[in-house]
């Protein structure tokens, strides 16, 4: 792997990341990067369903939200450190997914893409009843809890190279999974689900592992965004507008590629970033991304790699 | 003992309502396997127009029925050649992107018009007694002519040649096509109906219950279970299953909160579908 050409764009891109914002100290970069961050992991893991296995996932928010949840829960209520809390956090849920993923990945296809709907709906519910989580007032964390860090100033800038981290392992995530016997059978079940089972790809199997696995390195990022913004509540975690934004994000770029996901995420951002200053578009952010993926589903649903890929053919063998 | 009958009649009367709202979304998934994600929106704008039209016209909330299935049923032929035409044929997924960005367009419109204000329409008429219990007249109307619309798509279905053509596209479209069926056509029509009804459940939601522009989504997902309950393209099955899932709600309500409803109506959709793939109330024949 570490002679693909494509392991070392991954490096670079992190590297960009974590290098750019840090040169001249601009705080404003590095929180547009922020949100670029989560929406690179976000969708790099959705696309592990979306684009590979060919399961849409409605509800990949829940995972963010979760984990954004156990995460800030684990530092206020038990004063756990945040290493500590991240990492339960991504393990918590994908134990979730996993074991959810064993009962609603019996069902194909669109119903399985409805149920994910019903789980959005089920833990919020849950988010909003349980009284150690503060209910639908949420939970607030002191900023003490940013001293261990070095202070908040400090703080802030140890999030985003942890979410840059995560950025990151999602990407190689991504591009392991792919080069991998393991991805080949998700792509073989995205093609054909019946052949891939006849041809011996164990599939509810490997449905749960892929669904289960999508869901920690977005836990991991909840549990940083939640924790920089010291505050929790169910209509900011649960916010199903993130989960539509991931879609159009995958298909945007290219849904089933490691590097157009990251370039539609990236496109996305800034468009996002230019239509919430806009007077005119501001009320409009989800007339426009619903436009966006209207288009590409109607007329291009290859996106933005599959236009690549058609005229530049080699770029085929260098970018996955 | 005159509780329990009570509560029973209740989520009947709702459970038509709920069986009516998913009618639309059944009739367009059983006849081309799409499934519609703007259906809870439609429903919406059902609402919306039996707001405008009673408040601006100030004509009797019933009688923008006709109205709202005319407007619904052009909406519909219109949602089939911008997000459906193309993607009948395509992997499933595809088809529900596409009613999911439009979705997404009209309920961003739709905030950016109306905000998240609560809108209301007064409708009096005299209630039913029984006992201690009252049912309001618009409850018992709203299910009284849920009824009647799904026994008159029952007769279209099943007595008209357009229905007749439709449930041949249902069964097996390249079939229908061979014998000289305008398959396009009809698909389109089966949506533009679908779209009819969603809005009209709209409405009569409407003289019930207080609305948003996002109250869609609950009737929506009520619509899926539904349709799983009670068997795929199936208007009699849909007003089982809504009737079903209304007098559960019923039986439940009393002992958990209304925000865990939902959670376990979903819980009931999923085992639903492992054990029986086809609908609980499904005909043996096929779909419709």
């Amino acid at each position: 792997m570490l002679r693909r050409p494509f392991f070392w764009i991954i490096a670079l891109v992190i590297a960009a990341f974590a290098v750019l914002p840090a040169i001249g100290n601009d705080v404003e970069m590095r929180e547009s990067l922020v949100l670029a961050c989560v929406y690179i992991t976000l969708a790099s893991n959705l696309n592990l369903m979306l684009g590979y296995t060919g399961y849409i996932n409605f509800g990949s928010i829940v995972f963010f939200g979760l984990g954004g949840y156990i995460c800030v829960w684990l530092i206020y209520a038990h004063d756990w450190p945040l290493v500590w809390s991240l990492i339960a956090a991504g393990a918590g849920v994908s134990a979730l997914a996993l074991v959810f993923g064993l009962g609603i990945l019996r069902l194909r296809g669109a119903f399985f893409a409805l149920s994910t709907i019903g789980i959005v709906e089920g833990v919020q519910a849950f988010a909003e009843n349980f009284t150690p989580w503060g209910g639908s007032s949420g939970i607030y964390i002191s900023p003490q809890v940013f001293l261990p860090l070095g202070g908040s100033a400090r703080a802030l800038w140890v999030i985003y190279f942890a979410l840059v981290a995560t950025m990151g392992a999602s990407l190689y995530l991504s591009y392991a999974i792919k080069a991998s016997k393991f991805g080949l059978g998700l792509l073989a079940i995205g093609q054909n689900e019946d052949a891939a089972a006849i041809l011996g790809v164990p599939t509810p199997r490997y449905k749960a592992l892929v669904y289960s696995a999508s869901a920690f390195l977005p836990a991991i990022a909840g549990g940083l965004y939640f924790f920089k913004s010291a505050f929790i509540q169910p209509s900011d975690a649960f916010d199903l507008t993130l989960s539509t934004e991931a879609i159009v994000i995958c298909m945007l770029g290219g849904q089933g590629t490691v590097s157009g996901v990251a370039l539609g995420a990236f496109l996305y951002e800034q468009l996002r970033g230019y239509l919430l200053t806009s007077s005119t578009f501001a009320n409009f952010q989800l007339t426009i991304a619903g436009v966006l993926l209207l288009v590409i589903v109607l007329f291009f649903p290859s996106g933005l790699m599959g236009f690549i890929y058609s005229r530049i053919p080699a770029a085929k063998k260098v970018l996955e | 003992m005159l509780g329990i009958l009570a509560s029973i009649i209740d989520g009947v009367l709702v459970g038509l309502v709920y069986g009516l709202a998913a009618m639309g979304l059944t009739l367009i998934w059983g006849v081309m396997d799409v499934i519609n994600l703007t259906h809870g929106t439609m429903v919406v704008a059902g609402m919306m127009g039996l707001y405008l039209l009673a408040n601006a016209l100030g004509i009797s909330p019933y009688l923008t029925l006709p109205p709202v299935l005319v407007g619904g049923f052009f909406v519909g032929v219109a949602l089939y050649w911008i997000a459906i035409h193309r993607m009948v044929g395509r992997p499933p997924l595809m088809s529900l992107l596409s009613t999911f960005s439009v979705n997404l367009i009209l309920i961003g419109v739709g905030t950016a018009v109306w905000g998240t204000a609560l809108f209301n329409v007064e409708v009096s008429l005299p209630g039913f007694s029984l006992g201690r219990y009252t049912f309001p007249g618009a409850h018992i109307l709203a299910a009284v002519l849920a009824a009647v619309i799904a026994g008159l798509l029952y007769v279209f279905l099943h007595y008209t040649r357009i229905g007749k053509a439709l449930r041949a596209v249902a069964n097996n479209r390249e079939a229908a096509e061979l014998v000289g069926i305008p398959t396009t056509r009809l698909l389109a029509i089966a949506v533009g109906t679908g779209v009819a009804l969603a809005g009209v459940a709209g409405m009569l939601i409407g003289t019930l219950f207080p609305f948003t522009i996002l109250s869609g989504d609950g009737y929506q997902l009520k619509g899926f279970i539904v349709t799983v309950l009670g068997g795929f393209g199936n208007p009699i099955g849909a007003l089982l299953g809504g009737i079903a899932l209304g007098v559960l709600e019923g039986a439940v309500t009393p002992f958990v909160p209304v925000s865990w409803t939902l959670v376990i109506e979903f819980a009931l959709f999923v085992l639903v579908l492992i054990a029986f793939p086809n609908g609980i109330f499904a005909s043996r024949r096929g779909a419709l």
